[in-house]
């Protein structure tokens, strides 16, 4: 039998319902990770800009910490973080292009391949850890028993934190130094080479300007996350509180960072302001202002690096 | 044309290369012929188990045209590649016999590869100017193997350009970028760019592949310009390319040189049967 449609059958009313929950539940979804950055970063601009003042930035923590401002977190956390990168982009970008360039398939190639995103997913106070039993007790003491300079180096300092963010952040730069070189088309390389280029000559000349912005782009993220992280640093090199910055007179004349001393720094800081502080609750200004402070840092660094990112994009995409 | 820049002293082999007198095929009666500038002798390539060339002998004359012709997997491109040792970084391949350039097997331990490619140049299928300036492509070659003053890289650049006949469309807007050219442009560009580090002998893969057939015709007028300075090897998929621009013709079937002869007897009375029935679009 022939069946009919009706004009009711058409309009569907019944399941009209349940698509509009639906739908309406995906938004929601999509909807509260948004709500709850709004909620957070809210709260923390509202409190801690009653905080921030020129004298909460500029000058040390004082009258048992309850006071003063966090200068030296600050100084802290963009020296440690700078030197993290230093150390750690070279590095990645080396281990990159090793992996794309030179590496070819085979099956050690697949296992380094396969430790370095299995470091990506190793939680940070392992991160940690590894820098006190590797940096600090391994690296460090032996070259305090060669240098003879007694417990110099052997002990938590700012380079041994830098090393131990460095090794964190490392896979973020690997992997997106990785996917930048893999966009650049082969026909380039061919090209230079067959113009009598060498293969470093080609590496450098063609292939790294044209992943200048993908590699960028990792090393942002890892600033981000290095610049934010706690755990790495906490036995690694943090101080509760220092009554000098850590530099040193080179020559006694050049202040320089001195990179084996220890430091305060942003994130610690709220961590032992929260926990460890003779009051919380007087404090509670302060982890506000800090938090905005940190939280303002990532984005400015964040916002320079994108503002190279596009620039370098508009270099490249004038000659595209 | 200027004289051929003087090899740098660490390419012993290749000085050594170039001062070879040139010498005439073996039992060759024509003495009008060209001198024999590449040659392969019972060349193979194999990519793993597979033998992607087999027993190949071929001799590329000087300032002449050879275009290598066969159906598609044929081994011609495998073969044009072999001349400037671009397989080289396949992985699995491996050579047997001989490729030898002004009697010099470049397949020999002590050929320095890098130089080897400033003698044999190469313009690819597609068109892959470098996301660069018009002018630091065609600088690109030169200022690798040391030239670096502005005068001279610009009278490079001017002079490749020209030969490559693209200087009218290009001279005002050197800085620009090489990408906003149009495809045939590009193509030439690419000729340009390979024409500045000066080589002797232009290997062309099926150049006009990517093209229009007005941009096709250019390059074909640029290809015959050309061979006054150059021994030039192409790769075509198109017989009336073959037919227009070359002096030689090649033709390989399956791996197999089958045959190589002047391109007018190739075009007209092939001594083989696969080869008419190719040329005449019975197969492939």
């Amino acid at each position: 039998m022939r069946s009919v449609v009706t004009a009711q059958d058409l309009t569907l009313k019944s399941i009209n319902w349940k698509e509009s929950f639906l739908t309406g539940a995906v938004m929601l979804f999509t909807a509260l990770p948004f709500l709850a950055l709004v909620l957070m970063l809210g709260n923390i601009l509202l409190e801690g800009g009653k905080v921030i003042s020129w004298g909460f930035l500029s000058q040390s923590p004082s009258g048992g910490m309850l006071h003063g401002g966090i200068f030296p977190c600050i100084f802290g956390t963009l020296m440690v973080t700078i030197l993290m990168i230093l150390m750690a982009l070279p590095l990645g970008i080396g281990a990159g292009i090793y992996l794309v360039e030179y590496a070819g398939q085979g099956m050690i190639v697949r296992v380094i391949r396969a430790a370095v995103n299995n470091l990506a997913g190793v939680p940070s106070i392992v991160f940690g850890l590894f820098g006190v039993g590797f940096f600090i007790l391994f690296i460090g003491r032996s070259m305090d028993s060669v240098l003879q300079t007694g417990l110099l180096f052997g002990q938590p300092c700012m380079i041994w934190a830098a090393a131990t963010l460095s090794v964190l952040v490392l896979p973020i730069i690997i992997v997106s130094t990785e996917e930048a070189l893999n966009a650049v088309p082969q026909s380039h390389r061919q090209a230079s080479m067959a113009l009598g280029a060498t293969k470093w000559e080609t590496i450098w000349n063609v292939v790294l300007p044209q992943a200048r912005a993908g590699i960028l782009t990792g090393a942002i993220l890892s600033v981000s996350r290095g610049a934010g992280e706690t755990a790495p640093i906490l036995f690694t090199g943090c101080a509760y509180f220092l009554p000098h910055l850590p530099v040193v007179k080179l020559f006694g004349v050049i202040p320089m960072v001195n990179p084996a001393s220890q430091f305060m720094e942003l994130s610690y800081h709220i961590f032992v302001m929260a926990t460890q502080s003779i009051d919380p609750i007087k404090t509670l200004p302060i982890q506000y202002g800090t938090t905005l402070v940190l939280i303002s840092m990532t984005f400015l660094l964040n916002f320079t690096a994108i503002g190279f990112r596009i620039h370098f994009r508009r270099q490249q995409g004038s000659l595209h | 044309m200027p004289e051929k820049e003087v090899l740098m002293t660490e390419d012993i082999s290749l000085s050594e290369l170039k001062a070879k007198p040139k010498y005439s095929l073996q039992g060759e009666s024509n003495l009008n012929l060209p001198d024999v500038i590449v040659e392969a002798k019972n060349l193979s390539v194999f990519y793993g188990p597979n033998r992607a060339i087999a027993n190949a002998d071929l001799a590329v004359r000087e300032k002449s045209v050879t275009a290598l012709i066969g159906p598609s997997g044929c081994g011609k491109s495998t073969f044009l590649r072999t001349l400037n040792r671009m397989n080289d970084s396949i992985p699995g391949i491996r050579f047997e016999g001989k490729v030898e350039i002004h009697g010099l097997d470049i397949y020999a331990p002590n050929i320095n590869v890098v130089t080897l490619r400033r003698i044999v140049g190469m313009v690819f299928q597609k068109q892959n100017p470098f996301p660069k300036s018009i002018f630091d492509n065609v600088a690109y070659g030169p200022r690798l193997h040391g030239v670096h003053s502005r005068q001279q890289l610009a009278e490079i650049v001017e002079q490749s350009l020209q030969r490559a006949a693209l200087w009218d469309e290009v001279k005002d807007r050197l800085d620009k970028s090489a990408m906003a050219l149009s495809g045939g442009q590009q193509q030439r560009l690419c000729i340009a760019r390979c024409l500045a580090v000066n080589p002797e002998i232009i290997l062309m893969d099926e150049p006009c592949s990517a093209l229009d057939p007005i941009a096709t015709a250019k390059i074909e007028e640029l290809i015959y310009q050309l061979k006054k300075d150059f021994t030039i090897v192409i790769v075509t998929h198109n017989m009336q390319q073959a037919a227009r621009v070359s002096d030689w013709t090649a033709f390989f079937y399956m791996g197999k040189l089958v045959e190589v002869d002047e391109t007018k007897k190739i075009f007209m009375s092939p001594a083989h049967k696969q080869t008419e029935e190719y040329i005449t679009g019975r197969f492939g």
